[in-house]
């Protein structure tokens, strides 16, 4: 960081306040943390408050750089912007952009247990903030000594490791509660991937998707049904919406003639152990409802 | 405690004793220095994209045997040009339902945070600019890998967010995904990179590399360069973990709602983000910008200097734009569920465990004194034990399945309250239903009408 420190000189004076660049740099983004600090209290929407925060994380990231602490500020944008916050947008996403909450009481004298138990980590807040007294700061120079990532784990594995710790188990014992509340008994065998092919292949049926409807090239439409190699028509490419109704077109004008129909078991084709099914005839659908235009005019039904 | 903090210190300073550290030196730079080398840097990542997108759809095409762009240009090298032209002169449109405000800011958010990642990236050595000596990258300290990750990690609030501003169902789901992909994969990612600090000593990007002289991370750290590239293509939505996206699935998933130039703004970000990734595993697994081994021999470590690295740097970047392509063309895309479980079980727990060993090994060295050599013997002792001793166990026999059989009757209300079957059991014969098909065959035997035919359509797919 010695670039930024250099373009913004940190110069603390004598009477505790910094000024130059770190005080254009906390002028220019206090009013922004502000605005959007007050954005997270009154956005409509949950994800505009969610943005709010973010953007107070990413200016409180710039101020800690500026003050010499690059290693917070970036673990902060880190960890709080890149995954809490990520985090909530995803919940937000699942549950539903625009869901209320609900403000009926599930235990009973909930918000009186919460006001109690509010007053009283206020109180001892209070009380903590109240009675602290500063040790005389040692200056970042002797802080920052061999890097400042270096004198952040001095502090956080060496003096204040055991605080870390104990604050390391609530959110593991959150953690697994979360787990075992959403945990859920599996009561029959999970049916995978595998086992739905198996069955899909064992029911019998088509298992392969549906052909495509039309047959290009020379009408392009979906109540045409598309032709199989022998030139018939094949029934099931047309949606079943259509066929229910009677809307298939007529398949007499589309399919190959007779004279080009592939015969079985002639010279060129590949030997088949069984003959193939008779192919249904041409025009064996109703025809369309509706007349098909193309670009040699309208054609009626047939 | 005590003993824990008079050890550290001696720790951090060992740290150092791999590679000499030595910090790139900035103090000659001045202002147009920066400028030069801040326009010098956007101007490379322009051009590398264009050339990026030529290169992915040529060498795509050649690994499924066509020609590719080939019109526009010299082997179709201007193909790049003419498409971003084209977008710039399509119309730019903005959904009727769209949150207007963070519709327009994400593409924004999504380029300028892929433009951060180069800041720290060192291309070469110090060389003389114009006079004055001063290393081949913008700027350094001692977070810098820290700062990658955090730009990566704001800049994927460029696809959630305009996956969610669209106002549309699919764009939803693709920046859905995007979230949770994000989550799982930079986790790893993050564990991957651990690794490389504590073995280097440092985070800074021109310590790690100066302390790869000796030998290059990727081969002691292994397991993690692995996890490195498999979580690098999650980090950036490409195939085969291009969910996000998923065009068989979501249309084009966050961006199905972009068009014209704030579409080519996610497509920018996109490939400045693969560039990205490559530099970063460049610098810590491949040496950044040292010469691989013969070449850095010869003549005492001449191509190790001057700007012979910039060489080296990019060459090893385009081997993994190329490794990206590579992938692109031979692998499928992962189901969702298939997705999350390599994140959450495999990359994860490997990560976590690779970075506990890594951790171990480089205690055991700097607070027993025992050499490198030394702990990798006793570890591979204990390793192969280990091997010997789990052929001794006997192979655990698969459980039978428990065989349900004929699935038993039940009283359903044995309990005084009626309860449904649990699997393998089955209720009594309703009475009610026996009592209805008995009332219908007498009617049909008293009034033999005839009922219309209806045929069931059978659903094949």
């Amino acid at each position: 960081m010695s670039h930024l420190t250099a373009v913004l000189p940190a110069a603390i004076t004598d009477a505790g306040t910094t000024s130059g660049g770190e005080a254009t740099l906390f002028w220019v983004l206090a009013p922004i943390m502000v605005l959007a600090a007050l954005g997270l209290l009154f956005a409509r929407k949950a994800v505009h408050a969610a943005m709010a925060v973010v953007a107070v994380m990413i200016s409180l990231a710039f101020l800690y750089v500026a003050q010499e602490a690059p290693f917070l500020g970036v673990v902060q944008v880190v960890v709080y912007t890149g995954a809490v916050m990520m985090l909530f947008l995803f919940v937000l996403m699942l549950v539903g952009v625009d869901a209320s909450d609900s403000l009926v009481e599930t235990i009973r004298g909930q918000r009186w247990i919460g006001l109690i138990a509010g007053a009283g980590i206020a109180a001892m807040l209070i009380g903590v903030v109240t009675r602290v007294t500063y040790p005389r700061a040692r200056g970042l120079e002797a802080a920052n000594a061999d890097t400042n990532p270096v004198g952040v784990a001095r502090l956080v594995f060496g003096e204040y490791v055991f605080a870390f710790e104990v604050v390391g188990a609530p959110l593991v014992t959150a953690a697994l509660g979360a787990l075992v509340l959403t945990h859920r008994q599996r009561l029959v065998r999970k049916i995978g991937q595998k086992e739905r092919a198996d069955a899909r292949v064992a029911a019998g049926g088509v298992i392969t998707p549906l052909p495509a409807p039309g047959v290009y090239a020379r009408h392009n439409a979906m109540d045409v049904p598309a032709l199989d190699p022998q030139g018939n028509p094949i029934d099931i490419s047309v949606p079943r919406v259509l066929r229910i109704r009677g809307q298939e077109a007529g398949t007499e004008r589309f399919a190959a003639s007779p004279g080009t129909l592939v015969e079985d078991g002639s010279g060129g084709g590949a030997r088949r152990d069984r003959p193939l099914p008779a192919a249904a005839g041409p025009g064996m659908t109703s025809g369309p409802a509706t007349p098909i235009t193309t670009d040699r005019g309208t054609e009626t039904a047939l | 405690m005590s003993l824990l903090t008079a050890v550290l210190p001696a720790a951090v300073e060992g740290g150092g004793g791999v590679g000499a550290t030595a910090a790139a030196d900035f103090s000659n730079d001045n202002f147009w220095i920066w400028l030069l080398k801040a326009v010098a840097i956007i101007v490379f990542l322009l051009t590398s994209v264009l050339i990026a997108i030529w290169f992915e759809r040529k060498v795509v095409a050649r690994m499924q045997v066509r020609p590719g762009p080939n019109v526009h240009g010299p082997f179709g090298l201007l193909q790049s040009l003419a498409d971003a032209m084209k977008l710039l002169v399509k119309e730019d449109i903005t959904v009727k339902a769209a949150d207007k405000l963070v519709y327009i800011l994400a593409p924004m958010i999504a380029v300028f945070c892929s433009l951060l990642t180069f800041a720290v990236i060192p291309f070469g050595p110090a060389v003389s600019l114009f006079g004055i000596v001063t290393p081949l990258q913008l700027t350094d300290f001692p977070v810098a890998t820290l700062y990658i990750l955090a730009c990566a990690s704001v800049g994927v609030y460029g696809i959630v967010l305009g996956g969610w501003a669209s106002g549309s169902t699919y764009p939803l789901l693709g920046s859905v995904r995007s979230t949770a992909q994000v989550i799982s994969y930079e986790l790893a990612m993050g564990l991957s990179l651990v690794s490389v600090f504590i073995i280097a000593g440092s985070m800074s990007t021109s310590q790690i590399v100066s302390s790869q002289t000796q030998i290059w991370w990727f081969l002691p750290l292994l397991p993690a360069f692995v996890i490195y590239v498999i979580s690098m293509v999650g980090e950036t939505n490409r195939l085969p973990f291009d969910l996000p996206e998923a065009e068989g699935e979501l249309v084009s998933g966050y961006m199905t709602e972009y068009s014209s130039m704030k579409f080519a703004w996610f497509f920018l970000a996109e490939y400045i983000n693969m560039l990205n990734v490559s530099a970063v595993a460049t610098t810590l697994f491949l040496g950044g910008w040292r010469a691989p081994w013969p070449i850095s021999a010869i003549n005492d470590g001449m191509f190790n200097e001057g700007w012979w690295p910039v060489l080296w740097f990019l060459a090893k970047v385009w081997l993994f734009m190329f490794l990206f392509v590579w992938i692109r063309g031979s692998v499928l895309r992962f189901r969702y569920d298939q997705f999350m479980k390599i994140g959450w079980k495999v990359l994860i727990p490997v990560a976590l465990g690779w970075v506990v060993c890594v951790a171990v090994v480089q205690g055991v060295r700097q607070f027993s004194g025992l050499d490198l050599r030394t702990t990798l013997f006793v570890i591979a002792g204990v390793v192969l034990a280990g091997v010997l001793v789990s052929f001794l166990i006997p192979e655990k026999k698969d459980e039978p399945a428990a065989d349900r059989g004929e699935p038993e009757e039940f009283d359903a209300f044995a309990g005084g309250f009626p309860v449904p079957p649990l699997p393998g059991q089955v209720l009594p014969p309703s009475r009610r239903q026996e009592r209805r098909a008995q009332a219908a065959r007498e009617a049909a035997a008293q009034a033999p009408t005839e009922t219309p035919q209806v045929t069931q359509e059978v659903h094949g797919g």
